[in-house]
């Protein structure tokens, strides 16, 4: 298939689940945002924004500014606006490859991005339809687009940016570290009642960053995400070899997803901040590999598709 | 448009009512506990304070957040108005509600033993022996793990007077306490600005505390008890809180068509074949429990559960036979059953009450019929109760019958004004009726109080009836703390300690991938 069109189907899975993973992080914080005292919700919302991978633009940056920058702000690929209208002027571009189911969920998420009110409650009702939209996304790209090449790629970018948002949503739990209970963070990857279940009276801190972390069978659990996108990277390119990988992107992905897996440790929580970080670098060391080799048209990017 | 119009006309309403307002002192000063609330509430103009009404109620609708109205589903009407309890006020509550659960956990012992409360004389022997939830099929054995009110919700109420007193106990199958975690998660999304620097208790450790409960009360010798949940099926009004409760507990929701009774232990027909269960959290009344003791046309429960509890092969919560602690006319004994087991003064009064078998009592009430609330004694839900100023004459004269038929059956007491809260009615907020239900968790050990409750609301002007399936509502229950160092919804963020650099990866240059090499 043309790289171009490639590009397109990786970009729209990543975008489409960053919105997700943003959606789900921002209803979560918000509540507790709003909990605390009126001084310290400006720090604190500065460091979320940091944790999502932006910066403010000025000092003055409070709550309103917040919303704006995760969920209204349609210039940046940071915010939810900004991320599904990045995810539909890729399918645009590709739109004769991608199916019109998902084409038009994608257009229709696009025109509804305005109407919502941009206040904290309009911002969780806005939070809640997010998630009912990119589940529509998704559940569009995997019924109605052929698992070949194209969807692979999809699933590619939506793996490798659930394992990044999963690895922030973690990262979140140091910002906001004495409001933000374990239940919550469970709560924001929608994991509560699957951890639950796994765990009978095993509660705390430890065991739910270890679910999110590295449980084998949760779809959003870091070592899910980056062993999906290891097998979609297999399938792309089943050259077999007798020794090592050519493919730097799964050299990375399978070495990060390795040293979680096969990793043994007493104190999860001391090592979490690095694990975190190194999941991040994995991940846009990944993406930047996966665009080298298949996509190939770096200098001549005319959209937003490099913004990671 | 402000609070000024949102609360017109409050005072008066307010004062025709002649109960305790929670929010206002006379001359519709906001009390000190809700301070915060009126501040949210004054900002807000009617348009916002009804959409946010409205997105609660579809939150509701879409989780499924609903009762069982004659085979319908219908969401709980959840006010935006919370209830606030101020920390001194809700001590004496905790104390009042752990004193009681201690007293009708010795009293249940005691009946379903020696009876020494009867030898005694504190209570007459035929009043428990009469009581329609007195069941000698559980008579003569203490059950495993030693708890029999592993569960419990004690009705209070205040009096005009603004005083607590208690309106009932249930200690078989108190429902509610998901609407309590449901309202508290609504609330957080429909009036945020009210819980900024405000100390709340929070009331989500509730499942983590009842699981851990009930695997204490395990029968002795069990490592990892296996608890379930029981539920007569989708068909019972409080499904939604079983399915609730299991879930938050991760545990197995079952029916009793899932057990199988062998051998004195209990267990469930799973994929992996049948798995022993060590404690049941029994949501079905006792009467459907076990076809072999109680009846024997019941398809809801699993015959032998009860000779397995007799056995101490399975833990029930809560206990068979409970419900003659909730017998109304043990109830007006309470009091000095506290006396009797604890030693101990009452915390939090009982409403009057008039034992009908006694004749005094009895011709009083029957001449005064219309100035009084009559209930039956094995009740619950309301159901039966006759408000004597509200009645017609016809209505009054068939419960003079009855209670001349059958003195044991019914209590009598004065009509409590129960105090108000504002509660959005139409466009604007009115004086509404409430209560409490607070409930505890008694682990053997130490009774905990969750610190909250739920309040309902009786969402008609003037009524008293709260009942759900009368037209009631709830309200979220906020339990204030009255210091920082009470776990609390709001924490003030302590500085994130600087943690001591971890690093557990291989270094940096061992995986960085071949470009970046190259261009070194």
């Amino acid at each position: 298939m043309l790289s171009r069109i490639a590009e397109s189907l990786f970009w729209i899975g990543r975008y489409v689940e960053r919105a997700d993973g943003t959606a789900r992080i921002l209803d979560v914080h918000l509540e507790r945002l709003n909990h605390l005292p009126m001084d310290e919700r400006k720090s604190v919302a500065q460091e979320l924004l940091a944790v999502m991978g932006a910066r403010p633009q000025s000092d003055d940056f409070g709550l309103p500014e917040l919303l704006h920058a995760l969920a209204y702000d349609k210039t940046s690929a940071t915010s939810i606006a900004g991320s599904l209208g990045a995810a539909r002027e890729n399918a645009r571009r590709a739109r004769e490859t991608v199916s019109s189911g998902l084409w038009e969920s994608l257009n229709t998420t696009y025109y509804g991005l305005s109407q919502h009110r941009k206040d904290v409650v309009g911002t969780y009702r806005f939070c809640n339809w997010t998630l009912e939209r990119t589940a529509m996304v998704s559940g569009l790209a995997d019924t109605t687009v052929s698992h070949d090449e194209s969807w692979l790629f999809l699933v590619l970018g939506r793996s490798l940016e659930r394992a990044d948002m999963t690895a922030r949503m973690l990262s979140t739990r140091d910002v906001l570290s004495a409001g933000m209970s374990w239940v919550n963070m469970l709560r924001c990857a929608g994991a509560y009642e699957s951890f639950l279940r796994t765990r009978r009276a095993a509660f705390g801190d430890q065991h739910a960053a270890e679910f999110l972390l590295l449980d084998r069978l949760f779809p959003r659990s870091i070592v899910y995400a980056l062993r999906d996108a290891d097998e979609c990277l297999a399938k792309l390119d089943p050259s077999a070899q007798r020794v090592g990988f050519i493919n730097d992107a799964r050299r990375i992905v399978g070495q990060a997803r390795t040293f979680l897996e096969f990793h043994r440790t007493d104190d999860l929580m001391s090592e979490l901040p690095e694990h975190m970080e190194r999941v991040q670098k994995a991940v846009s060391q990944a993406s930047d590999a996966i665009s080298r080799k298949y996509f190939n048209q770096a200098d001549e990017l005319a959209w937003v598709g490099e913004v990671s | 448009m402000g609070m000024s119009d949102l609360f017109q006309d409050y005072s008066e309403a307010a004062g025709r009512t002649g109960a305790y307002d929670e929010m206002f002192a006379p001359g519709q000063q906001a009390r000190p506990s809700y301070e915060q609330v009126a501040d949210a509430l004054r900002k807000l103009s009617l348009a916002d304070v009804s959409a946010r009404a409205d997105s609660m109620a579809r939150t509701f609708l879409d989780r499924g957040v609903t009762f069982d109205f004659a085979g319908e589903e219908r969401p709980f009407p959840l006010d935006i108005v919370p209830r606030v309890i101020p920390a001194a006020e809700w001590d004496v509550m905790e104390r009042g509600v752990a004193q009681r659960v201690r007293a009708l956990e010795a009293f249940l012992n005691d009946v379903y033993d020696k009876m020494t409360v009867v030898s005694d004389g504190v209570i007459p022997r035929q009043l428990v022996t009469t009581s329609a939830h007195f069941h000698r099929q559980v008579h003569g054995f203490e059950p495993a793990g030693g708890v029999r009110v592993h569960i419990s919700g004690i009705d209070v109420v205040r009096d005009a007077a603004g005083t607590f007193r208690v309106l009932e106990d249930n200690v078989r199958v108190p429902s509610g306490v998901s609407y309590v975690l449901e309202n508290r998660r609504a609330m957080a999304k429909g009036l945020p600005e009210a819980f900024g620097q405000q100390l709340i208790r929070p009331v989500e450790e509730y499942p983590r505390r009842l699981l851990s409960a009930l695997r204490k009360t395990a029968p002795s010798g069990v490592d990892d008890p296996t608890v379930v949940v029981l539920t007569p099926g989708v068909f019972n009004s409080a499904y939604f809180e079983h399915t609730l409760l299991a879930g938050l507990m991760g545990v197995e929701l079952v029916e009793g068509r899932d057990l199988i009774c062998r051998g004195n232990r209990v267990y469930m027909r799973t994929t992996a074949g049948e798995q022993r269960v060590d404690v049941i959290y029994k949501r079905i009344d006792d009467d459907f429990l076990d076809p072999l003791q109680f009846r024997a046309d019941s398809m809801l429960g699993c015959p032998g559960l009860v000779n397995a509890a007799r056995a101490g092969g399975v833990t029930i919560a809560n206990a068979v036979g409970n419900g003659v602690a909730d017998d109304k006319l043990v109830y007006s004994y309470v009091p000095d059953l506290i006396r009797y087991y604890l030693s101990e003064e009452p915390i939090i009064a009982n409403v009057d009450t008039f034992r009908l078998e006694e004749k005094e009592a009895r011709e009083y009430t029957l001449d005064n019929l219309a100035e009084l609330v009559v209930k039956p004694v094995d009740g619950s839900g309301g159901k039966g109760l006759v408000i004597g100023p509200d009645a017609s004459n016809d209505e009054l004269d068939a419960l003079r019958q009855r209670i001349i038929a059958d003195p044991r059956g019914w209590i009598a007491q004065p009509v409590l004004q129960l105090s108000t809260v504002p509660t959005l009615s139409g466009d604007k907020f009115g004086p509404r009726h409430v209560d409490l239900r607070p409930f505890a968790v008694n682990d053997g050990d130490n009774v905990w109080v969750l610190p909250g409750g739920l309040t309902r609301v009786a969402l008609k002007e003037g009524s008293l009836i709260v009942n759900s399936s009368q037209g009631g509502g709830s309200k979220d229950t906020w339990v204030l703390a009255d210091s920082p160092q009470m776990p609390v919804e709001s924490v003030p963020r302590q500085s994130i300690s600087v943690r001591e650099r971890v690093s557990v990866w291989p270094v940096e240059s061992n995986w960085r991938d071949r470009q970046s090499e190259q261009q070194q």
